[in-house]
C-alpha cells in the first residue's frame, strides 16, 4: 500500500476548482478504485459516472492528467511513484458536476442521422449476409458510446464547431449505415451538408483514444470521406454517372 | 500563450494543455524530419547539377523531360525525353529537370492522408497534440474552406502510381554501365526506392477506397470477391502507411545524396564493374 495525491476538479458548470486528496493505493486498483475509496472515506458527495468497471459500459470518461481515458481501464501502476495524478471531467462536454458531464448532446445527434433502410427481402424471406461483409461493419458496432472520441476531437472541444460537425462517434455510425450491405439509404449529401465531413482535418485524436481500438480515422472518418469525393470532387467519376445514369 | 481556466479546470490557449507527457516529441520530430526534407529537396531542385553518375538517376530529377548539357554531372542527352532545355525558360529560374516533375510527388505527400496528420499537427498547430490547446483561429473550416483541394488526393496518386514505374525502369538501367550488367551500391539504393516508394503508395487510403472500399459488398458477385481480395491486402499495407511514408521519404532523400556524392566525386562506388 502507498499513499499518492490526487487532485481532483470539484464544481459545477457555474465553477469550482481543484481539490488535492491523499488516499492510500493498494496493488492492481484502477484510478476508478481510487476515486470510489476517496469517495467513501474524504469526499462523500464526490460525483462520478460509473457501471461496469470492466471498459465496457463507456461511463467512467474523464481526462486523467490531461488525457481523456476511461477511469476502469486506467491502471495506477503506470503512473511514476511520486506522480500527482490530476482527474477532469471531460472537457468538450458541459459540466453537471464534479466528474460527471452532459453528454446528451451526442444522442440528439444519433437522432439526426437517416436510420437503417434495407432492402427488400428476397422470395424467401431470409436476408443472407457473407461473413466478409459483416466484419467490415462489426468492427464500428464494438463502439461503447463513452464519447472520448468526441471530447479529443478539436472540431468539438477547441473550435466550437458542433454546429457543423457531428463528431467521429457519430461519423462511426454513419459509416456503419453507409457500409452496410443490405442498407439502401443514400446518407453521401448530408455526410457532406449536414454532418460536416470536411471539418475532420484527420489528426487521429479519436482514433488514439478510442478505448476499443476502432481504427476510427482510417476505417471510417477516411472511408466516408472517400465517398464524398466519389460524389462531388472526382471529375473523372462524375462523366462516369453521368454517361451512364449511375448514383 | 495565454491561458485562462474554465469550467472543469481545463486550461485554454495555444499549446494549453494538463497533459503531464512529452506530447511535444512527436510534432517536434515530425518538424525536423518534414522541414530537413523540404529545405534538401528544395536545395537539390535548385541546383540543376550533379544529379546523374553513370547509369545511376537521382530520383529528385526522373524522369528528365529537358537536359541542360553543359550542367556539371548532367545526364547525357539521350536519356532526355523531350530533348535539349528549353529556351522558353524563365532566366531567373535554374535551369533543373527537378522542377519539371518535383510537383507531382510533392502534391501527393501533400496531400497524403498521414502527412496531413502530421503537417496539421506539428506545423498548423490544428493541434499540435491530442488534447493541447490549438493556435487560435476565428473560425475553423477544416477542409472546407482553401483545403479542399485535399480532395484531389487520388489524382496525386496516380501520377505517384506512373513515378513508381519510371522509378523502376531507372532502377533496372542502373544495373547496366556501357550495356554490360553489374551491380553496384548504386544499383541497390535506387533498387529500394521504388520499392519503398511502392511500399507507401500502395497502402494509400485513396487508393484502398478505389480498389474495393468504396463496395458496400464485398461478396455479391465475382468482381467484389477479387476487389475484396485486393483491398484487404492494401489494407496490409495501409496499417503500415506512416512507416512506408517515413522510409520512403527518407531514402528519396539518400538516393539523391548518394548519386550526387558520386557525381561530385566525393564518394566512390562499390561495384562489379571495377
Amino acid at each position: 500500500m502507498s499513499e499518492r495525491l490526487f487532485r481532483i476538479w470539484r464544481g459545477t458548470a457555474a465553477g469550482g476548482s481543484f481539490v488535492e486528496y491523499r488516499v492510500d493505493v493498494d496493488p492492481g486498483m484502477v484510478v476508478l478504485d481510487v476515486l470510489h475509496r476517496i469517495q467513501a472515506r474524504l469526499a462523500n458527495d464526490l460525483a462520478i459516472r460509473w457501471n461496469c468497471k470492466a471498459g465496457k459500459c463507456g461511463s467512467c470518461s474523464m481526462e486523467i492528467n490531461g488525457r481523456p481515458r476511461l477511469a476502469c481501464m486506467t491502471r495506477m501502476n503506470q503512473f511514476g511513484g511520486a506522480e500527482m495524478i490530476a482527474v477532469q471531467p471531460m472537457k468538450t462536454f458541459p459540466v453537471v458536476k464534479d466528474l460527471v458531464t452532459d453528454v446528451s448532446w451526442n444522442y440528439e445527434q444519433n437522432r439526426r442521422i437517416p436510420p437503417f433502410r434495407p432492402k427488400p427481402r428476397p422470395a424467401d424471406g431470409q436476408y443472407r449476409m457473407r461473413q466478409v461483409d459483416v466484419d467490415r461493419v462489426q468492427e464500428f458496432r464494438k463502439c461503447i458510446e463513452c464519447f472520448l472520441c468526441q471530447d479529443v476531437c478539436h472540431v468539438l472541444r477547441d473550435q466550437s464547431r458542433k454546429d457543423a460537425f457531428v463528431g467521429p462517434r457519430l461519423m462511426i455510425r454513419l459509416a456503419s449505415l453507409e457500409m452496410h450491405p443490405l442498407d439502401t439509404e443514400d446518407r453521401v449529401p448530408a455526410l457532406r451538408e449536414e454532418f460536416g465531413s470536411g471539418l475532420c482535418n484527420i489528426t487521429r485524436c479519436c482514433t488514439e483514444v478510442c478505448p476499443e481500438q476502432i481504427q476510427i480515422t482510417d476505417n471510417g472518418i477516411i472511408p466516408l470521406k472517400e465517398r464524398v469525393v466519389d460524389r462531388y470532387f472526382d471529375p473523372l467519376l462524375g462523366l462516369v454517372r453521368k454517361v451512364f445514369r449511375r448514383k | 500563450m495565454a491561458e485562462a481556466a474554465r469550467a472543469g479546470g481545463h486550461i485554454i490557449g495555444f499549446a494549453a494543455t494538463t497533459r503531464t507527457d512529452r506530447w511535444w516529441v512527436g510534432p517536434l520530430l515530425t518538424v525536423l524530419g518534414l522541414g530537413g526534407f523540404v529545405v534538401y529537396a528544395t536545395w537539390a531542385a535548385f541546383q540543376g547539377s550533379h544529379y546523374y553518375y553513370g547509369p545511376y538517376l537521382s530520383p529528385f530529377y526522373s524522369p528528365l523531360l529537358f537536359i541542360d548539357p553543359n550542367a556539371p554531372g548532367a545526364a547525357p542527352l539521350g536519356q532526355a525525353w523531350f530533348g535539349t532545355w528549353p529556351s522558353w525558360w524563365p532566366s531567373f529560374l535554374p535551369a533543373s529537370p527537378a522542377f519539371l516533375i518535383l510537383v507531382f510527388p510533392g502534391a501527393f505527400r501533400a496531400t497524403c492522408y498521414y502527412y496531413r496528420k502530421a503537417y496539421y499537427r506539428s506545423f498548423f498547430g490544428t493541434p499540435p497534440g491530442c488534447a493541447v490547446g490549438p493556435l487560435p483561429r476565428r473560425r475553423y473550416r477544416g477542409e472546407t474552406g482553401l483545403l479542399i483541394v485535399q480532395n484531389l488526393h487520388r489524382y496525386a496518386l496516380y501520377f505517384a502510381i506512373a513515378f513508381i514505374f519510371i522509378l523502376y525502369d531507372d532502377a533496372f538501367r542502373a544495373f547496366f554501365r556501357d550495356g554490360q550488367f553489374g551491380v553496384g551500391v548504386g544499383s541497390v539504393v535506387l533498387l529500394i526506392n521504388p520499392t519503398l516508394l511502392a511500399g507507401y503508395t500502395f497502402g494509400c487510403h485513396s487508393w484502398r477506397h478505389l480498389v474495393g472500399g468504396r463496395l458496400d459488398c464485398f461478396s455479391c458477385d465475382r468482381s467484389s470477391a477479387l476487389r475484396h481480395g485486393i483491398w484487404k491486402g492494401v489494407s496490409i499495407l495501409n496499417v503500415g502507411h506512416m512507416q512506408w511514408a517515413w522510409a520512403s521519404l527518407f531514402w528519396v532523400a539518400l538516393s539523391d545524396v548518394y548519386v550526387r556524392l558520386l557525381s561530385m566525386g566525393v564518394l566512390r562506388d562499390l561495384s562489379t564493374w571495377g
